[in-house]
């Protein structure tokens, strides 16, 4: 016997599927409802994993990276440029320190000013990038160092606007996964419904079966194998659609440099294929969890 | 084969059938009568434990009812053939299927050709294919003897078959289940119908329980 869930979608039931009779409206409900469960569950994904990145990128590449800026007036911006170089040569855990051209800080504000800045019209203060060692600097004694040797020189050392910005990806990333937890509790209780309602219209069916032998495994088998159906082809419909709506996104480098993409990067495009695995888990669980409640109140 | 012990049943305080001590031995043939809500079919649903004894106790070949499992239940009920009255179809199953129903459960493969002839015995083969609400009272009643019949059950438990179908149909119903009872099998049909046990008399050596004021009264004698 054949059941069509949707239009395009059919399976084959085995003997123990057959002798339930086919629920038509509330199986495409089941598996239209996985479904969008599904599609939500790829954007959680994508949300957790970008937001993953975020935090990583933020929390080790700018984790030993400092900048130094020097504004002063322009016949002192030289020597307090050298003077701090001098000073960075010489602190313990600073493995590079390098000033920036004009064009790396045209690069900078490019973001924000567009590509046509005539910089030679502003008074730009200069940029020295310092990369530290694994061990790191001291971030107070460079500071009170530069201040003696180079008045115009501020040490940013990114922690200040770091830290929160690495705690708040780390937040989302934690809400992603805490969506994904929760999109699979829903999708556990809808089925749970679901079957519980399947069970419930098909109480004198499986009075008959029990009355003419069926153990409680095979009365259970009929619906376990159809709401796990159901639960794995509707993921899948929504997997797939959730991962082109993710894929259809502008990428990171179009929307802009700072910005990282919502999406999957590389390898990470196996992980939302887990999702109707998962689905059917879910359905496969509540579904025999559910049957088990219900024959137990059969003789 | 099917022994009460002193057995009983009660429901919500009320106690509808008590001390109960009979033997259904294998080969018997035993007729159930009683005026209705005596308590006929749940003396059948005693017999293969759909309800299960209160007081005393129930031993079906040689196991006691309140000591089985569920899967031992399951496979008890493969091994008795129950007509239920109102037959117990599943509506969207054929005939064929629902007769077949009782080898699908046990994983048992069917024999298309036994199939036909136990439908051509009961009389249905034009109707194999015909679903369960396109069939006539009497063809109900005798598809739900092919399907107890299918697994080759040893007892053979016919709750009012002769309810709802004329008389010609009664006696055919009948005739069905004496020829079951000459291959061996233990055959008890419920009935309030007395034409039908005299019809019996001529045919088969039967027994005759009579429920009366919650308890069996087994007439002894032949008809």
């Amino acid at each position: 016997m054949r059941t069509i869930l949707l239009p395009f979608l059919t399976f084959s039931e085995s003997a123990s599927g057959r002798v339930v009779p086919p629920s038509g409206f509330t199986a495409q409900l089941t598996v239209i409802t996985a479904a969008a469960m599904a599609f939500l569950a790829v954007f959680a994904l994508a949300l957790s994993m970008a937001t993953g990145r975020l935090a990583d990128r933020w929390g080790t590449e700018l984790a030993r990276g400092s900048t130094v800026r020097i504004s002063a007036p322009e016949d002192q911006i030289e020597a307090q440029v050298a003077a701090a170089l001098k000073v960075l040569e010489t602190t313990p855990g600073v493995a590079e320190a390098r000033l920036l051209s004009k064009d790396e800080e045209t690069a900078l504000l490019e973001p924000w000013f567009g590509p046509s800045l005539p910089l030679d019209d502003l008074a730009l203060p200069a940029l020295i990038d310092v990369q530290e060692t694994s061990e790191g600097f001291d971030a107070e004694g460079l500071r009170l160092r530069l201040a003696g040797e180079a008045p115009g020189a501020v040490l940013d050392d990114h922690s200040r606007w770091r830290r929160p910005l690495v705690r708040a990806a780390e937040r989302i990333r934690l809400l992603g996964v805490i969506s994904l937890v929760l999109i699979t509790g829903v999708t556990a209780g809808m089925i749970t419904l679901a079957a519980n309602a399947a069970l419930a219209a098909n109480a004198q069916v499986i009075r008959t079966l029990r009355l003419v032998g069926a153990t409680d495994r095979f009365v259970a088998r009929a619906f376990v194998n159809r709401f796990t159906f159901r639960g794995f082809s509707g993921a899948l419909i929504g997997t797939f659609f959730g991962m082109v709506a993710i894929a259809l996104l502008p990428n990171a480098d179009e929307a802009g440099s700072f910005l990282t993409g919502l999406g999957f990067a590389g390898p990470e495009w196996l992980w939302p294929m887990l999702i109707p695995v998962l689905a059917a888990l879910v359905a496969y669980v509540a579904t025999r969890i559910a049957a088990a409640q219900t024959l137990r109140r059969l003789m | 084969m099917i022994e009460f012990h002193d057995a009983g049943y009660g429901y919500g305080g009320r106690e509808l059938l008590t001390e109960m001590s009979l033997t259904l031995a294998p080969g018997s043939f035993h007729f159930l009568t009683g005026p209705s809500g005596a308590g006929k079919t749940t003396f059948l649903k005693l017999c293969y434990r759909e309800l299960q004894a209160t007081a005393g106790r129930v031993t079906i070949f040689g196991e006691d009812t309140r000591e089985m499992g569920r899967d031992e239940v399951a496979n008890l009920r493969r091994k008795i053939g129950v007509v239920h009255q109102d037959c117990q179809f599943l509506d969207h199953l054929n005939l064929t299927e629902n007769v077949a129903l009782p080898l699908s459960v046990a994983g048992r493969e069917r024999d298309d050709q036994d199939l036909s002839d136990l439908l051509n015995w009961v009389g249905l083969s034009e109707q194999a294919k015909a679903l369960p609400p396109e069939l006539s009272g009497g063809e109900r009643q005798r598809a739900a003897l092919a399907r107890a019949v299918i697994m080759s059950p040893d007892v053979i438990l016919a709750d009012e078959p002769t309810g709802n179908v004329d008389w010609d149909m009664s006696l055919r119903l009948l005739q069905l289940l004496i020829e079951l009872n000459r291959m061996g099998k233990t055959v008890v049909i419920a009935t309030h119908d007395l034409h039908l046990i005299r019809q019996a008399k001529s045919h088969v050596q039967a027994r005759v329980l009579r429920i009366s004021n919650r308890r069996i009264q087994q007439s002894g004698a032949d008809l």
